[in-house]
């Protein structure tokens, strides 16, 4: 008994050690956005008085404002249509299967095994033909339709009971009806899962945001950061005040909804 | 036989739901496949682009860069994965005892880091190691260091700092997959296997482990498709340096594209040698794991 007891505290010791390994960098990130670059550089972890001469200074070499928008705008509007054609075929998958569809189903799931770098250089060449570079449409296009949200959308469809898609039919409504008068609201926190996940990897991209986004004017958060050690001599504090301002988004999502995070990370996992 | 045909009739509009989906990822995904293939067989600068046949997939054996940047990842790889999944597992099993007390604080925290981007994972990481920062001073504070380490200008303690910020941004993500599966697995096993005397590291190798293979198939599977497409780390905490020691393979053919003079052709013959390598250590991992 006594053994099992010391194996217990064991347990929490670590547990306790590991959560602090895994919160830390984000201390030292908000600490640092207060402090300045010396102070940071010589290792201070506790809040200073530099919060305002950060904000200030940040705001004056970059457009911050603008990149915050920029990625706004582009995460908010690629989850919109994500979740818009990914529910519509993950919907249709499911309600109305037979055997073409699973087919078509699992062909599109081999585009998971396509690396992002394999079709990245034709994609770039592709998108400047078409004048898509510095373009909300140029940034969401590649990401709009994942086999991943449709298939997490046809695994959650399982559960809707199909008697009240004939019900739906006898009382005279048509398919397209079906789905957004009595799937989309009943299906919410399926919707609301992967609306989360979706934005914070939209708002998170880089890759492809870099190769496409040439122009400041374009920029988003991600790049804006990495534009911020270009230089000789690297401000820590703007930088970290930079990516404080950039993780505060997914953070405050990830406190307030984490029940919904988890089930968009695991997808159709179950 | 008036149903029959209806619900014929109504697969049919069916298809209207899946085929802009379908489209998206034909022409997105599939269409930019063939043509990185068609692209791979050409070479020349910039946009002008002569048929050259396999000679670029000849060059990769020569080229001293892929091949650093192909053996960098695959170090990447074989140190980093086998950790962090061990790590994960070990910690869902721990978060999913019962008994645990606090345990929905312990999720909260160890989930947290797959909140943050990749950037601002690596710009944290990059601060803690830089010559002056927070690293070298506490272990300089602890006496471990007698003078500051240029970790991110050694070619191995740059790889170390780049694993351990991967390692931070991914275990809790890996977590999420175990716990879920863990949560699956019906108690009263691990009730009757206590029963019969069976100690806990036992429970876990014989009962843990083989229930939790699906699971582990497929984290495996994901992180080995993120490792070697690694990027935001790589070009953020080191550039691919000192030299080309860091070097991720999707960082050469980012900077094939788009730093050197552009050299589109080549560029599309590395990134198939990434399809070819994901296809084949899935195919592996699959083969290897699929057997009950």
């Amino acid at each position: 008994m006594k053994r099992i007891k010391g194996m217990d505290i064991l347990k929490y010791v670590f547990l306790i050690i590991v959560c602090f390994c895994s919160a830390f960098p984000f201390y030292f990130m908000i600490v640092g956005a207060t402090n300045s670059s010396v102070d940071i550089i010589k290792g201070r972890l506790f809040f200073g008085t530099n919060l305002w001469a950060n904000i200030r200074k940040l705001t004056q070499t970059v457009h911050l404002g603008r990149a915050f928008w920029n990625s706004l705008r582009n995460a908010t509007v690629n989850t919109l249509a994500s979740l818009f054609v990914c529910s519509l075929a993950g919907y249709g998958f499911q309600i109305y299967r037979e055997k073409g569809k699973d087919t078509l189903m699992s062909l599109l799931l081999l585009s998971m095994m396509v690396p992002f770098a394999t079709i990245m250089v034709p994609l770039f060449r592709m998108f400047s033909t078409l004048r898509l570079l510095d373009t909300t449409a140029g940034f969401i296009l590649p990401t709009i339709s994942t086999a991943f949200l449709i298939f997490f959308f046809r695994q959650s469809s399982e559960s809707f009971p199909i008697e009240t898609v004939q019900a739906a039919r006898v009382d005279g409504l048509g398919e397209f009806g079906i789905f957004f008068r009595i799937y989309v609201p009943i299906m919410a926190p399926t919707f609301a899962a992967a609306a989360i996940v979706t934005f914070m990897s939209a708002w998170n991209n880089y890759l492809w945001p870099l190769i496409i986004m040439q122009s400041q004017d374009s920029q988003t958060m991600p790049l804006l950061i990495t534009g911020l050690t270009a230089g000789y001599t690297t401000d820590y504090g703007i930088l970290m005040l930079s990516v404080t301002i950039t993780t505060l988004p997914t953070m405050i999502l990830f406190f307030t909804q984490q029940k919904r995070f988890v089930e968009g990370v695991l997808g159709s996992v179950k | 036989m008036a149903q029959r045909t209806l619900t014929k009739r109504i697969n049919r509009v069916g298809w209207l739901f899946v085929i802009p989906a379908t489209v998206f990822i034909f022409v997105l995904n599939f269409y930019p496949m063939v043509s990185a293939f068609l692209l791979s067989l050409q070479s020349g600068r910039g946009n002008n682009l002569k048929y050259a046949g396999l000679r670029n997939y000849a060059r990769l054996f020569q080229d001293e860069m892929f091949l650093t940047s192909v053996g960098n990842v695959i170090t990447y790889l074989v140190i980093q994965v086998p950790i962090m999944l061990m790590a994960a597992l070990v910690l869902a099993t721990l978060l999913n005892d019962p008994k645990l007390k606090g345990k929905s604080i312990f999720r909260t925290f160890i989930f947290l880091p797959c909140a943050t981007s990749l950037v601002s994972s690596a710009m944290i990481f990059k601060s803690f190691f830089s010559i002056d920062g927070l690293a070298n001073n506490a272990l300089m504070a602890l006496g471990i260091l007698k003078s500051p380490l240029s970790w991110l200008t050694h070619p191995v303690w740059a790889k170390f700092v780049i694993i351990l910020t991967i390692t931070w941004r991914w275990t809790g993500y890996n977590t999420v997959f175990y716990l879920a599966g863990l949560q699956m697995i019906d108690r009263s096993i691990y009730e009757s296997a206590r029963i019969d005397g069976a100690s806990s590291s036992r429970q876990f190798f014989m009962i843990t482990i083989p229930l939790l293979k699906p699971v582990i198939l497929l984290t495996t599977i994901m992180s080995t498709n993120g490792t070697l497409q690694l990027f935001d780390e790589v070009r953020n905490i080191t550039n691919g340096g000192p030299g080309i020691a860091t070097l991720s393979i999707s960082q050469y053919i980012y900077n094939l594209s788009f730093i050197y003079n552009p050299q589109f052709g080549y560029a599309a013959a590395v990134s198939y040698a990434i399809l070819v390598m994901v296809a084949i250590l899935s195919f592996i991992q699959i083969k290897a794991g699929g057997k009950r």
